[in-house]
């Protein structure tokens, strides 16, 4: 289990999802992480979202484009492993210039103890960079709502592949044995 | 008819199966010769092309299926290309689309890179994959009757269905789509009466 945040438990967890129906969207597909569990389980109880569990992140690439080619909105819950799944895939919203808008929790980044995770998560950023995709980070609480806000408006109106990574110092220190 | 001896004649089996084609058919293709093939058949602003993306071509159906229950979406794609993304009929078996059909063009190679034998030319059954994960129904075609019969359930959106149609390998002269997805993206929206911006 990730931290709690002391007196305010859902905190940037609920602004995730609350960004994403500001924006009208009707499809989360995702690979679970933690850091996104309370946005799935949100997504799971709205009668007005297709929740969308995937056998790996690039699934939801080639979905959330045929949900934009159906007329409607759609957001990739993913964690950072993730993220080297999806490059190939990336050439899709790249060639037909679709919207994605992708929240990433980092792994390998911050307070790691696995260190399986560190070569993609150092590689992140950088691997969603050359495939066309923008992005921004958030390592603090605050920062949460007004990027992911900010990404989807690029990736919507803009048509822009947009990604926010929500940083492992903000998610928090997982323990991996019980004090 | 003795040609079908050794499989269907790709250009003709889909030709058949997009036929008289309904205003609320909605088409995308995996990469490669099914693309030729569909393009052959007819270009429609209802078809959508992935020219790279090889896995993906049957979650950009779910995606459009999800998206337009009320319209019938097919997915044409190759044995390799729905083999590479095998994950995608469980995340589909899953998500029981009415509306959707993978209709997937198996001759046992990749027929793009130089007739190499693939995995179904080695025995693994598509068909019986898709229905061990929970597909409403599944069939393997070998005959034009039975892509006749395909023809028509694609109108009738009873659930969620994946047919192999085995054809011969062979590669007919190719037929090529438009290459930029941007274009087949804004005409295709249009035709549904979509924004483009």
């Amino acid at each position: 289990m990730s931290e709690a945040e002391g007196d305010q438990p859902m905190g940037w967890r609920a602004d995730v999802f609350s960004v994403l129906k500001r924006h009208d969207v009707r499809h989360v597909a995702y690979v679970p992480d933690a850091g996104h569990a309370a946005a799935i389980e949100m997504a799971v109880a709205d009668p007005d979202i297709n929740a969308v569990a995937l056998t790996t992140e690039e699934e939801g690439i080639g979905y959330l484009a045929g949900a934009w080619l159906g007329g409607e909105r759609g957001a990739l819950l993913m964690q950072s492993s993730g993220v080297g799944n999806c490059i190939n895939m990336l050439a899709l919203p790249n060639a037909g210039r679709f919207p994605l808008l992708m929240a990433v929790t980092m792994r390998g980044d911050w307070a790691e103890f696995n260190p399986w995770q560190n070569p993609m998560g150092q590689a992140t950023e950088k691997a969603l960079n050359m495939m066309g995709v923008l992005t921004w980070r958030a390592d603090r609480a605050e920062d949460v709502e007004p990027l992911l806000h900010g990404a989807a408006s690029m990736a919507f109106n803009g048509d822009c592949a947009c990604a926010v990574l929500l940083g492992q110092r903000l998610i928090g220190e997982k323990q991996w044995v019980k004090k | 008819m003795g040609e079908e001896m050794n499989g269907l004649d790709r250009r003709d089996a889909v030709a058949r199966l997009l036929a008289r084609r309904s205003l609320d058919l909605l088409v995308v293709t995996g990469l490669g010769s099914p693309a030729y093939d569909v393009m052959a058949a007819g270009d429609d602003d209802r078809n959508f092309y992935l020219w790279g993306a090889m896995g993906g071509a049957a979650m950009v159906g779910l995606g459009l299926a999800k998206a337009q229950p009320q319209k019938s979406v097919l997915v044409v794609t190759g044995d390799a290309e729905a083999m590479m993304g095998l994950g995608a009929f469980a995340t589909i078996a899953v998500q029981k689309p009415a509306n959707l059909t993978i209709a997937v063009l198996d001759n046992g190679h990749y027929g793009e890179t130089g007739m190499q034998a693939s995995h179904t030319g080695m025995g693994i059954e598509l068909d019986r994959v898709a229905a061990s994960m929970g597909f409403a129904w599944t069939e393997s075609i070998s005959d034009l009757s039975g892509v006749d019969a395909l023809h028509n359930r694609l109108a009738a959106r009873e659930g969620v269905g994946l047919a192999v149609l085995k054809i011969r390998a062979e590669n007919p002269p190719r037929v090529l789509p438009p290459r930029d997805g941007a274009h087949l993206k804004n005409r295709f929206r249009a035709a549904l009466g979509f924004p483009v911006s």
